[in-house]
């Protein structure tokens, strides 16, 4: 993830190169040391995609088995007021789960973004390290930490803070608190990465011509910063859309988020074109928020870049 | 401007960093708690059969992903640094598409494909499900790399009538080494830690440590899983700190 962060956060420049490629159009010769991933990607992404997409129009017979009926059914029940409540329910958390990250991770990147060499190195370490930990080991610290005997509730007692222990996990406060924790860190290293590279006496030119600190957060941070932004915000965004995890572990089984849906769907229910439509809802959404916002911050570069 | 001191940041980021190291540095000192010893509970925690075959599996899983994925990616790398050639856009967006794509769709996709090949949903299905999404990682850490070497050596040892493999062996392979181990332990790191992906194509009897650790915990906590799961919290310490190292020899 650590390397992986960077390079996608560059995904404007590269979608920039490759239509640059697209229309040179060299006809070089085709490097075979590719054909192994090649072949590999083809086989065990794009048709069990493909196979997905297929289910998704056919019918659930007896004993989870599949009839071969073309029909758009599956996706007409995705709309049933039952299921769209759970994938408003999703959005809202994903809606949440992102903004409350970029409240709280923005001043933390622009604070690493400013610091010496040493200082950054130490900070992105620090950042890094809750990336690397294991998800579900993650969940399980926090659980123990805002538990009804865990150690929060054990001082705010002693402090006579509280009367009774918080109710934190096995409701909506521990999904709540779950998201962010889990999510903060994927939100923080792109707006690093794009704040790293932000020219900051540009601000102190603002500064000069008279701007006020908010002026210049807004006018000249703001829009400069986007590109990050948009990046962590969709790093945030698409995973916490279908996270069913932290729901199912730190929320009881109290409510249903649209990847626990597709989870019982698919290996409860056995019902497998209708997962499947939920799963091709689910990408169109997400990938649809990815392209929707990346087109719209590409113009907005554009014009930060053409004033 | 640089130089200048941001107090109320500096407390921020202090504040922000110990509430997200504190469920963590619980957990630690937790898991040594309560027992005659402190190692009381790793005693018990590993002396569980089901968990060490879960670590076994995690273990296993761990290394057939890191193989497959270090070759296919070593391989990609190569060949995308030759310049432009066509469906090189193509190559790239399926490159790019395991990091995009929610890792729910991807692993049931996979369920679905390996029952439709009768595959047996067990370790090897989860190798082949872990290498999907860790060759992209591999490729891109070692793309980096290559595109920042010198061409000049390689043109050198070609001047010099070395032939094309005695080339690689010499001279890229030996400059390309520590990113090619930083991709292996990082496709290491992000196998171990997978929980979707297992999570759909692991099958009956094939739990990794994270999935034991997920179906243990729908019960609630005890000591034994504080130590398992410090433990695994120790050894990623490890893992960042070599890489880190890494990173700045390299």
């Amino acid at each position: 993830m650590l390397f992986g962060m960077p390079a996608t956060a560059s995904w404007l420049q590269r979608r920039n190169d490759m239509e640059k490629a697209l229309i040179s159009l060299s006809h070089k010769k085709f490097p075979r040391s590719i054909l192994p991933s090649l072949v590999w990607f083809v086989f065990f992404l794009v048709v069990p995609l493909g196979i997905v997409l297929i289910y998704s129009f056919l019918q659930k017979g007896n004993y989870g088995r599949i009839e071969y009926v073309f029909n758009l059914g599956n996706y007409g029940r995705v709309f049933e007021p039952i299921y769209l409540k759970i994938v408003g329910r999703s959005l809202g958390l994903a809606l949440y789960t992102t903004l409350l990250c970029l409240l709280l991770a923005y001043p933390l990147a622009y604070y690493m973004a400013r610091s010496s060499k040493k200082m950054k190195r130490l900070l992105l370490a620090l950042v890094i390290v809750p990336f690397w930990t294991n998800f579900v080991i993650r969940v399980y610290a926090l659980k123990l930490a805002i538990g009804e005997t865990g150690l929060i509730n054990r001082i705010l007692l002693e402090l006579n803070l509280i009367s009774s222990a918080l109710q934190m996990t096995d409701n909506q406060i521990g999904v709540g608190i779950g998201m962010v924790y889990n999510y903060l860190p994927f939100m923080v290293l792109p707006l690093f990465v794009s704040l790293e590279k932000f020219d900051f006496t540009l601000m102190d030119a603002a500064y000069d011509l008279g701007a006020n600190r908010l002026q210049v957060a807004l006018k000249v941070l703001f829009p400069l910063s986007l590109p990050g932004i948009v990046t962590g915000s969709l790093f945030v965004f698409v995973p916490a859309f279908g996270e069913f995890v932290i729901p199912d572990l730190l929320g009881g089984s109290q409510a249903m988020y649209i990847g626990n849906l597709i989870t019982e769907t698919f290996l409860k229910s056995r019902d497998w074109p209708f997962g499947s439509a939920l799963s091709a809802f689910l990408v169109l959404f997400a990938m649809g928020a990815f392209v929707v916002v990346l087109s719209k911050s590409v113009r907005e570069e554009e014009r930060a870049h053409g004033f | 401007m640089a130089s200048k001191k941001r107090p109320l940041l500096l407390v921020y980021s202090v504040l922000l960093f110990s509430l997200l190291y504190l469920p963590l540095a619980i957990l630690s000192v937790t898991s040594f708690q309560g027992g005659p010893t402190y190692w009381h509970w790793y005693e018990r925690a590993f002396s569980q059969p089901e968990l060490l075959i879960s670590l076994r599996n995690s273990l296993l899983i761990g290394l057939g992903t890191t193989l497959l994925s270090t070759t296919l990616g070593t391989l990609a790398a190569l060949g995308l640094r030759r310049g432009n050639f066509t469906g090189r856009v193509a190559f790239e967006s399926l490159l790019n598409l395991p990091l995009v794509l929610p890792e729910i769709v991807m692993g049931l996709s996979m369920l679905v494909w390996f029952v439709f090949l009768n595959i047996t949903l067990g370790l090897f299905s989860v190798v082949l499900a872990h290498t999907t999404f860790t060759v992209s990682y591999v490729t891109l850490i070692i793309l980096a790399r290559l595109k920042g070497m010198d061409p000049l050596l390689e043109e050198a040892a070609a001047d010099l009538g070395a032939n094309r493999w005695r080339i690689f062996w010499k001279v890229t392979f030996p400059l390309l080494l520590p990113a090619i181990v930083s991709g292996a332990l990082l496709s290491f790191t992000l196998s171990f830690d997978d929980f979707l992906l297992t999570f759909f194509t692991a099958g009956v009897g094939s739990d990794t440590l994270p999935l034991r650790i997920y179906s243990m915990m729908r019960f609630g906590i005890s000591p034994e899983m504080n130590a398992i799961s410090a433990s695994v919290l120790f050894l990623t310490l490890a893992a960042v700190a070599i890489l880190f190292r890494l990173r700045r020899d390299s």
